[in-house]
C-alpha cells in the first residue's frame, strides 16, 4: 500500500501487499486471444495506463489505438462486434461511462453487440481526482438493458473474468484493478461464475455483501474480528447485472444483520440493488452500506480517501462492529 | 453469389432515374398512411438510394445478412423512410408493409432499428453512424474482405464531434473501401442550419479524405461520384451532396419547415399528384 499523502505516477498501481499478479487483464487477454481469432483489442490512448500491453505485445496486429476519441472508440467496436469481431475496448471508467454512454447504450446495448468494455480506475482506485475516479459508473450502466457489469474482488477474478466475457454474450462492463494487483482468491479453488454471487466466509454474527475490491477489505476484516470473536459471513458478489438476488435474500436470511460494501457511491450500486432485493423480497434486516457519500470525492491520496470514505480494512472492521 | 442489383455499366441512368421515383411514390404512401413523417429527407436522398440498390452494391435482397454483402449504413436514422422505400422495391421488404411506417408494432419505424432486415445499424441517436462504418470496414481490413462500405451523414451530424473522431480514424486506418455521403440539405432540427459546417468539402480534405462534391439529386452525378469511388487510393472517400429537401414534390421543396412533414388528410392527393406531374 502506498503511503498516505503519496499519489504514485498514472502508470504505477497503487495497491502492491503480499502476493500480486502485474497486468491480469491484458495476460489474461493475450490467453483469450491465443484461441479465438476474432477478438481484438481497442483503446483510446490509454494503452499503458489500463494493462492492455500483453495483448499488444503478444498481437500487435490485432491491436487497435483510436486516439484519444472515447465515443469513436465505442462505435468503432460496435462496427467491428457487427461484423464478426470480439473488440475488448480498454478506458478510464469515467470516459467509457460519462463521455460515451449513449454509444454504449445505442449501438452496442441496443443491438446486442459483442463489446466487452474493461474500465480502469474504479472508485477510488487512483489519487488523480475526481475527474479520474468512476464512483458512480455501476450506477449508470446498469441503467442500461441487457448490459453484464461485473466487479472483479482481484487479479484471480480479473482473469477469470477476461475470459468468461468472451463467452457471455453481448456488451460486457468490467471494472479493473490495473498494474500490480494483489491476488486474494485462490486461483486454484476460486471460480468466477457469470451472475452468481459466491459465498466466501460463513460466521453468525454479522453478514457483509461486497463487491469488487471491498471483498478483500473485507475478508482482511473478518480475520481481525474473528480474533474478537465477532464471526463473519460474507458474500461476494461480482455480478452487478444481472444481480443474483436469490442468493442475496438467502444470505440475509442467515445473518442478523448485513453491511454491504463497495467501491462506488451508495446509491445505485450494490447498496442500492440488496435494498431492493431484499424489499422484494419481504425480508427486513439492520442495514449498513459502505461506499462513497454523494459528493465529488476531494483531493488527496488512495490511503488518504479510502481511510477518509470508510473503504479501508479499519473502516470495514468499524462498520462491521456498528 | 455474386448478387448487384445494377444492369452492367454503362449506368443506365433512366433506370435509375425511374427507380428513384418509384422510390419516392413508395415514401408519399408511407407518409400519407401516418400523415406525417422524415419525408424530407427521404425524398432527398431517393436518387443515392437508388443508386446504390440498384446500380453499386453487392446486395442480396433475399439474403440481406449475406457476409460477402457491400453494407450501407445510414447515420441519420430519422431518414428512415427512405431506406424503407429502398428495401420494399428491391425486395427485402413487403410492400403491403408500406402503409405501418411509423405505426403500433411496425418494423418500419420512423427511426432505423437494425432489427429490420436490411437495416445495418439502429439510428436516431446521431452522429453515431461514421464510427460504426469505420468499424465494419476495418472488420472487412483485418479480413482482407474485398467488400464496400458506404455510409450516409448529414449536414447537421457534422456539428457532432464523434463525425470528426470518425473521420480521423477512418484515414488512420487508411480505410480505401469506406465512402461516406454527406447529405447536405440545409436543414436541422431546429430550421436551416443553425450552426455554420461550411466549407464542408474543405473540412473532408483537411481530414484526408477523397473528396468530391456534386448534385446529390441528378442522378448522372450520383452515378459518376460511384464510379469515382471504385477506384482505390489508400484513403477512405467523401461525396459532399447538394441535396433539396422534398425533392420530386415543389409544394415540399418550397416548405421552411421541412424538417418533420406534416399534411393534412385531405392533401395527400395532391401531393400525390405533383410528384407524378414532376416525373412527367
Amino acid at each position: 500500500m502506498a503511503k498516505a499523502g503519496t499519489t504514485l505516477g498514472m502508470g504505477v498501481s497503487e495497491a502492491v501487499a503480499g502476493n500480486f499478479i502485474m497486468a491480469p487483464f491484458g495476460k489474461a487477454l493475450a490467453e483469450v486471444a491465443r484461441n479465438r481469432p476474432e477478438v481484438l483489442g481497442l483503446t483510446a490512448d490509454l494503452g499503458k495506463y489500463t494493462d492492455i500491453i500483453p495483448f499488444a505485445e503478444a498481437f500487435p496486429d490485432r491491436y487497435l489505438n483510436v486516439g484519444m476519441a472515447e465515443q469513436n472508440l465505442i462505435a468503432v467496436a460496435a462496427g467491428l462486434a457487427k461484423t464478426g469481431k470480439m473488440p475488448y475496448c480498454t478506458t478510464f471508467g469515467v470516459f467509457a461511462t460519462r463521455r460515451a454512454y449513449d454509444f454504449i447504450c445505442i449501438a452496442c446495448a441496443h443491438s446486442n453487440l459483442d463489446v466487452k468494455i474493461f474500465a480502469a480506475l474504479p472508485g477510488i482506485t487512483t489519487g488523480y481526482g475526481s475527474t479520474h475516479q468512476a464512483f458512480e459508473d455501476t450506477a449508470l450502466m446498469r441503467a442500461i438493458p441487457d448490459v453484464t457489469v461485473i466487479d472483479p474482488c482481484d487479479a484471480t477474478e480479473i482473469m477469470q473474468v477476461t475470459h468468461a466475457a468472451a463467452t457471455i454474450k453481448g456488451t460486457v462492463y468490467v471494472r479493473i484493478q490495473r498494474g500490480n494487483v494483489p491476488v486474494v482468491l485462490d486461483p486454484k479453488t476460486y471460480r468466477f461464475v457469470p451472475g452468481k454471487a459466491q459465498r466466501l466466509r460463513i460466521g453468525k454474527d454479522v453478514g457483509v455483501i461486497s463487491t469488487g475490491l471491498m471483498t478483500a477489505r473485507a475478508l482482511e476484516a473478518a480475520e481481525r474480528l474473528a480474533k474478537d470473536g465477532l464471526n463473519v459471513s460474507i458474500l461476494h458478489v461480482p455480478s452487478l447485472k444481472p444481480f443474483d438476488a436469490d442468493a442475496v435474500r438467502a444470505f440475509a436470511a442467515s445473518v442478523p444483520r448485513i453491511v454491504t460494501a463497495e467501491n462506488h457511491v451508495v446509491s445505485g450500486g450494490l447498496a442500492s440493488l440488496v435494498v431492493e432485493a431484499l424489499y422484494d423480497g419481504g425480508l427486513h434486516r439492520p442495514l449498513t452500506r459502505i461506499g462513497l457519500p454523494d459528493r465529488f470525492p476531494e483531493c488527496g491520496s488512495v490511503p488518504y480517501l479510502q481511510e477518509k470514505y470508510g473503504l479501508s480494512v479499519d473502516g470495514v472492521v468499524k462498520a462491521i462492529r456498528g | 453469389m455474386a448478387v448487384t442489383n445494377a444492369p452492367v455499366d454503362p449506368a443506365p441512368i433512366g433506370f435509375l432515374e425511374e427507380k428513384a421515383h418509384r422510390l419516392r411514390r413508395h415514401m408519399v404512401k408511407m407518409a400519407s398512411g401516418k400523415g406525417q413523417g422524415y419525408l424530407g429527407q427521404g425524398l432527398d436522398i431517393a436518387d443515392l438510394l437508388a443508386a446504390l440498390y440498384f446500380y453499386e452494391m453487392r446486395y442480396d435482397p433475399a439474403d440481406p445478412k449475406w457476409p460477402e454483402r457491400d453494407r450501407f449504413l445510414l447515420s441519420t436514422g430519422h431518414y428512415s423512410i427512405g431506406l424503407w422505400a429502398a428495401l420494399v422495391e428491391c425486395g427485402t421488404l413487403r410492400t403491403d408493409e408500406l402503409s405501418t411506417y411509423g405505426g403500433d408494432g411496425s418494423r418500419l419505424d420512423m427511426s432505423t432499428l437494425d432489427s429490420t432486415p436490411g437495416v445495418e445499424m439502429t439510428g436516431g441517436s446521431l452522429a453515431q453512424g461514421l464510427g460504426q462504418a469505420v468499424g465494419v470496414a476495418l472488420a472487412h481490413k483485418l479480413d482482407k474482405r474485398d467488400a464496400k462500405v458506404f455510409v450516409e451523414l448529414s449536414d447537421g451530424e457534422l456539428q457532432e464531434g464523434s463525425t470528426w473522431e470518425a473521420a480521423m480514424a477512418g484515414r488512420q486506418f487508411k480505410l480505401d473501401k469506406l465512402v461516406a455521403f454527406i447529405d447536405c440539405n440545409g436543414i436541422q432540427a431546429d430550421g436551416k442550419l443553425v450552426l455554420d459546417v461550411e466549407p464542408v468539402a474543405d473540412k473532408w480534405r483537411a481530414f484526408g479524405w477523397d473528396t468530391m462534391e456534386i448534385d446529390g439529386n441528378r442522378m448522372a452525378e450520383v452515378v459518376a461520384a460511384l464510379q469515382w469511388a471504385r477506384v482505390e487510393r489508400g484513403v477512405p472517400k467523401a461525396v459532399v451532396m447538394r441535396t433539396v429537401p422534398g425533392k420530386g414534390i415543389p409544394t415540399l421543396e418550397k416548405r421552411e419547415k421541412a424538417h418533420f412533414v406534416r399534411v393534412g388528410d385531405d392533401e395527400w392527393g395532391a401531393i400525390a399528384d405533383e410528384l407524378e406531374k414532376t416525373r412527367g
